[in-house]
This record gives C-alpha cells, structure tokens and sequence, in this order.
C-alpha cells in the first residue's frame, strides 16, 4: 500500500513527460516506461494477468512498432511542432478531471465483497471453475472455456488487424 | 529494411538471449492454466523473440527464414481454434463445449483441460505469427519479401 503513492506520481510524471518530449523517438520510449509502471499498478492491485499483458503488449511489443515506424519515417517527420493550446483546453480538462473525482467518490471501496463486481456472476465462477474445467488459473478458466466465443472473436479481430497492417503496408508505389 | 546488426556483442547476445525468450514464452503458454499468462501473453513473447531475431541478424538472412516460413502459415492459429470448437460439434455438442470433445478414454474434465489447452496454443500461433508480419512489413520497404508477395498476389 505504501507504494501507491510512488507508483502514482510515476505514471502522471512519464504521461506528461510523453507528451512534452520535443521528439517522437523520446517519447516512445517514455511511453514504454509509462506501461512499465502501469503494470506494476496493476500486479500491486493483484491483478496479475492484466499486468502480465499490461508489460509484454504496451511496453514489449507496442513500443518495438512505434520505433519500426519511426524508422521508416524522415527525420522531420519525428520531431513535433508544438502548437499553442487553444484556451476551452484549460477550462476543459479540469472540469472534466473534476467530473471523474466526483464520480469515483462513489465507487465501492476495493476488494468490497458487497459491492456489485462481487456479488454477480463471480462467487459462481471462483466455486466451481476448478470442477468444471480443471483449470486453477480463474481467468484462463472464464477466457476460454465460459466465454470461449468471445476470445474466438478477439482472436479473429487479431488476425483481420495483422492481414490489414501487411496488406496496408506491402503495398507500396 | 532490415539489414543486420554488425556487432559482435549484439549478435552474440541475441544467440543467447533469444532461446531464452522462446523458452520462456512456450512456458508462459503451457503454464496458463495454472498461474498468470496464457495464450495471448505467450504469443506476444514468442512474437519479440521473432521479431528481436529478425532486427539483428536481418530480414533476408539465414537467422530469419524460420520466421519467414512461419509467416505461410498465416491463420493456422485461427483455424485451430475454431477447429476445436468445430469437433466439439462432431462429437454432439454445443460450440466450443469441451466436454463433447471426441476423444475416446478422457473423463469430462481432462477434456476441457486438453480443450483449452489447444484453444490457447491456437490464440498464441494466430499473435505471434500477427506480431510478426506486421514488424516485417514495417521492417520491409523494397526488399525482395514484399516484390515476391506481389508478384503471388
């Protein structure tokens, strides 16, 4: 628990730093520590298999794509003019940061076992996952064996993704 | 393109690191049923390790062929997952209900833990082969892959 607040202050710092960085190359790689720190967030909440995702996807591969892209692109392709905020950005953001404050203060407290996420579908699943498909690990158990037709689906997502990006691509002039 | 990297210290790093990253991903894959990772973790790893293979000793070299051959292979994975969903009809059931699938001698539970075994080592091989052909197309502009593709097409 003490490590929230750290953990906190880094992710706000290496988001802003991305977004300030004069070049793009900085700022892939800033990204790429941004998921770092978003996966220990999430291994710190105990979800372990969104920050397994969380390392290997946002800060593995993700950020091996933006620099392939990069070096294909010309060099003043990477480097960012900046440009003057428009004035609604600064009476925008706030409000809308106000917004979210004000909405999660009604949010149930973590690890709540009354609150909804708990009470639903999720005592069924945690008492006889391991029954009904031998499988210890809960999340595997749901992704592919009691909702096995939506990762299907993702699965195909996927792959139309990849058949676009080479078909994109491969089709150069 | 892609060329290779030409120092010594690289090239002998990747020699041993990249094994390493394979092995470790295939465990990621297998052990998905009893802790953290699973296919989509598992593929992606295999998919860096291919990828780390393809920036250091290039596309067109010897080191890459093995993920040039994989690439044929496209939608292998896909079909392996809808394959086991569609045994699961030949056997009397509902789609992707594993405990109709046609295997003689398995009790109910070890075929849903062989079914979504199968399920996930075809989610890992249809991402990393995805992972892979986009860094390649990415890597590739007038190499000899992509003129060879158009001239299949």
């Amino acid at each position: 628990m003490t490590l929230e607040i750290p953990l906190l202050v880094l992710l706000v710092m290496t988001a802003a730093g991305a977004l300030m960085v004069k070049d793009l190359i900085s700022a892939v790689f800033i990204l790429g520590s941004y998921s770092f720190t978003l996966a220990l967030v999430w291994a710190s909440l105990g979800a372990v298999d969104v920050a397994f995702v969380e390392a290997v996807v946002g800060a593995g591969l993700a950020t091996v794509f933006f620099l392939l892209t990069l070096f294909n692109a010309a060099e003043k392709d990477t480097r960012i003019r900046a440009s003057r905020m428009p004035w609604i950005t600064f009476v925008s953001l706030p409000a809308l940061a106000i917004l979210l404050l004000y909405g999660a203060g009604d949010l149930p407290a973590f690890g709540d076992p009354a609150s909804p996420a708990s009470t639903h579908v999720s005592p069924t699943y945690i008492a006889d996952s391991l029954d009904q498909t031998r499988t210890p690990n809960l999340v595997t158990a749901v992704l592919m064996d009691y909702r096995a037709l939506d990762t299907l689906v993702e699965t195909m997502v996927i792959f139309t993704a990849g058949i676009a990006c080479v078909l994109i691509l491969r089709n150069k002039p | 393109m892609i060329h290779s990297h030409d120092s010594v210290i690289v090239q002998t790093l990747g020699r041993v690191v990249i094994p390493v990253a394979q092995l470790f991903g295939l465990y990621v894959l297998l052990f998905g049923q009893y802790g953290p990772g699973g296919g989509f973790v598992g593929g992606v790893i295999l998919a860096a390790s291919m990828i780390l293979a393809i920036l250091i000793y290039g596309v067109g070299s010897e080191g890459s062929r093995l993920a040039r051959l994989i690439l044929h292979g496209d939608g292998v994975g896909l079909l392996i997952f809808a394959g086991v969903g569609g045994l699961c009809l030949i056997g009397g059931g509902q789609y992707l209900n594993y405990s109709h699938l046609p295997i003689p001698g398995m009790d109910e539970s070890s075929r849903h833990y062989l079914g979504i075994l199968l399920t996930q080592v075809g989610v890992a091989a249809d991402v990393a082969v995805t992972g892979v052909s986009i860094a390649m197309s990415l890597a590739a502009d007038q190499d000899p892959l992509s003129t060879e593709d158009q001239e299949h097409a």
